[in-house]
């Protein structure tokens, strides 16, 4: 695809579904032509793991993804050595009454590829795209350890060497901010928060993401959503749970919000008790009413 | 590119500096490449480029988009110069300048009476040794009732004190005797022997120091021990390895976290004083907590953090806000301790609606009036293990008010 550009970009992530601002566009286009990594913070639901999935797509490449957690170290973001496969090689080898070769057992045949190993080896014709998801649920070490990653995009194995990208992958990372990460990681990317969407974007998403929804029903879903993001509640819903809340009452036929089916379906968008609780009997009344009218 | 619109760049990467945003010249060599990419007529793409490049802390945005404002600016609208006058220091410094609350009242004075000059204008009454005896006399001494030498001393023993926090296992692993099998080593190992495993390798879990949160009461009630508190929240921040994060609050919450980092303990405090506009205010706990648990709670409660919570429990805001907030304070966090400047004097009881309401919640209830309540504050926290048998209380006053209830109401009946 020729993304020549920003305009290029925006159309063509919309064409994938993906409603992005101006801003947003231009951080994922600059990512793209200058080869650095993107970013991405805000809260959760929001669309952050939806732009690497999205850029996959409209670059008709691989996506690798690793999910953070706290602990993730070299052998699972890395590399592993198959060490079952190993052991079976030693004992066929002994079998035939020969030894095997150190450098053999510690070779390529048995070396066991994760995430960050496959996004910089050169087994691909197109560069693929790197998905770090939720970095700040992993801890000091690793992101130290990614920093080093992304900075030249080479990693060595002491038994094989320095394996270095020919073409460095489309790295997106992402974050919910449960931690602040660290400003030196931070510092060498392309840097954009992704806010909750205003009531004409978000009605866009619902459209265009759940088009079977009756265009009245998307309208009412997203003021009212809308309306519960300024209430004061612990855990407001994000995007995600808008699509979900949707999916879910186009599934029970719904044309309009109702009062009673909209109190049984608040877990779909509500994920604290507290909240529940809060928006239940008559504040959803009176928040249903507020919708009706301006929308 | 025309050296005009470099040097405005360079410029303009200077300005934001200058106004305390981490700008990387990395970055600005890219943006310097990024106009090569974007249609530089086009405004807004340029200043999505420059954002998107030179900021990446979601809180600089909006003095970032304030300095962009000013600076990129077409010559019709006033051009770009460089008075940046209004923007030399960050927005929240602009606020009326309200200090951190004298020592004590008498010290309030104003400099004119001659005997209240300011402390850096005395001659040092009291050296840094004291003497064995002072030192106990000192240590027992509510800190409300200490003279300005007093508190000197006190504040030069606290710097003195070694903070060290309980450590929490992490799940990260590293070589050792634990249970866990290190399959890589026991491979490579066994090769010495012709691939037979003699001896298996291990890993363990690896130890950190939990984080540490303190929220910290600045209201009215408080004043007489803010400033020392001040200076003990400083002396934990500088003293400990791990990440400290440090708020106050008496009618609203501020954190202090960055004006405490890196600073000499002066400096930091006269920071802290700039960033917090309502000392000595009302106290409103729960609304405090609520503005903690909801803007920072999932931000820096993770990874088994502990919290100080130094109040004195004087509350005027709503019971039942604070006893939900305080609730969800102790679920959130590993260990909740509530230090109470109070708690020192033998007569006190905790009867104040507020500290009855936050009472089921603590983990920890302890005082915090004198050096040694300190002293003994830093033994309890080196000793904070993985476990915390005092919530099992919790439940058993819970059960036992659930009952209370039941009783009261199904009395009238």
């Amino acid at each position: 695809m020729n993304l020549t550009s920003i305009d290029d970009l925006q159309a063509a992530l919309r064409e994938q579904l993906y409603i992005a601002d101006r801003g947003l566009a231009t951080a994922i286009y600059l990512a793209l032509r200058l080869h650095r990594p993107l970013f991405l913070e805000g809260e959760a639901g929001v669309g952050k793991t939806e732009v690497a999935k999205v850029i996959a797509r409209l670059l008709d490449t691989d996506l690798i993804r690793l999910q953070c957690y706290e602990g993730l170290d070299v052998h699972h973001a890395v590399y592993e050595w198959n060490y079952t496969r190993q052991m079976m090689h030693i004992r066929v080898m002994e079998a035939r009454g020969e030894r095997a070769a150190e450098a053999e057992l510690f070779g390529p045949d048995f070396l066991l590829r994760r995430p960050l190993l496959q996004a910089i080896e050169n087994s691909r014709e197109k560069a693929p795209v790197l998905l770090v998801d939720e970095v700040d649920r992993s801890d000091e070490e690793f992101e130290a350890f990614l920093l080093e990653v992304l900075s030249d995009f080479q990693i060595t194995i002491p038994e094989i060497g320095t394996i270095k990208a020919e073409r460095p992958p489309v790295a997106v990372i992402t974050s919910n901010r449960t931690r602040e990460v660290h400003d030196a990681l931070k510092r060498r990317c392309l840097y954009y928060w992704i806010d909750y969407p205003g009531f004409d974007k978000e009605f866009e998403i619902v459209r265009a993401k759940v088009p079977q929804a009756p265009a009245q029903l998307a309208r009412q879903i997203t003021g009212f959503i809308q309306e519960l993001r300024r209430a004061d509640l612990y855990k407001v819903p994000g995007v995600a749970e808008t699509l979900d809340w949707t999916a879910a009452l186009v599934a029970l036929d719904q044309q309009a919000l109702e009062p009673g089916i909209v109190e049984e379906t608040l877990g779909v968008i509500l994920k604290y008790q507290d909240d529940v609780e809060k928006v239940r009997g008559e504040n959803l009344r009176a928040i249903l009413d507020r919708v009706k009218v301006t929308v | 590119m025309t050296g005009h619109l470099l040097h405005n760049l360079i410029l303009f990467g200077r300005l934001l500096r200058g106004l305390g945003l981490d700008v990387n010249p990395g970055r600005m060599i890219d943006l310097v490449h990024a106009l090569g990419h974007i249609e530089i007529g086009r405004k807004p793409d340029f200043y999505h480029a420059a954002r998107s490049l030179l900021v990446h802390r979601h809180e600089d945005e909006p003095l970032f988009d304030q300095a962009f404002e000013m600076f990129w600016r077409k010559p019709s609208e006033g051009g770009v110069t460089l008075e940046m006058g209004g923007l030399q220091v960050r927005p929240r410094f602009r606020r009326p300048l309200v200090t951190p609350p004298p020592l004590r009242p008498s010290d309030a004075k104003p400099p004119e009476d001659g005997e209240g000059q300011s402390p850096a204008d005395q001659p040092p009454i009291l050296q840094v040794t004291v003497t064995y005896s002072d030192r106990e006399v000192l240590r027992h001494k509510d800190f409300a009732e200490m003279s300005g030498e007093e508190l000197d001393a006190v504040r030069r023993l606290m710097t003195a004190l070694v903070w060290q926090l309980g450590e929490r296992r992490t799940r990260r692993r590293k070589p050792g005797k634990g249970r866990l099998l290190d399959l890589r080593r026991t491979v490579r190992k066994s090769l010495r022997y012709g691939g037979e495993v003699l001896e298996w390798a291990r890993r363990e879990p690896k130890y950190k120091p939990r984080p540490l949160v303190i929220v910290a009461d600045i209201s009215g009630s408080m004043e007489r021990y803010t400033r020392l508190l001040l200076h003990f929240i400083y002396s934990l921040t500088a003293g400990l390895d791990q990440p400290v994060e440090a708020f106050v609050f008496s009618t609203r919450l501020t954190r202090i976290t960055r004006q405490l980092h890196g600073r000499e303990v002066e400096a930091a405090l006269r920071e802290v004083g700039q960033a917090v506009s309502d000392w000595s205010g009302g106290t409103r706990i729960g609304e405090a907590l609520k503005a903690f648990n909801f803007d920072w709670g999932r931000r820096v409660l993770g990874h088994g953090a502990v919290v100080l919570f130094i109040s004195d429990g004087w509350d005027r805001g709503d019971v039942d806000l604070l006893r939900r907030e305080m609730a969800r304070l102790q679920r959130t966090c590993h260990r909740l301790i509530w230090l109470n400047p109070l708690l020192g004097s033998p007569e006190y009881e905790p009867l104040t609606r507020g500290m009855q309401a936050a009472l089921p919640y603590i983990d920890d209830f302890l005082p915090v009036h004198n050096l040694a309540s300190l002293e003994d504050l830093a033994r309890r926290l080196t000793d904070l293990d993985e476990r915390r048998g005092i919530r099992a209380r919790r439940t058993a006053i819970e059960r036992r008010e659930r009952t209370l209830i039941n009783a009261e109401t199904a009395e009238p009946r």
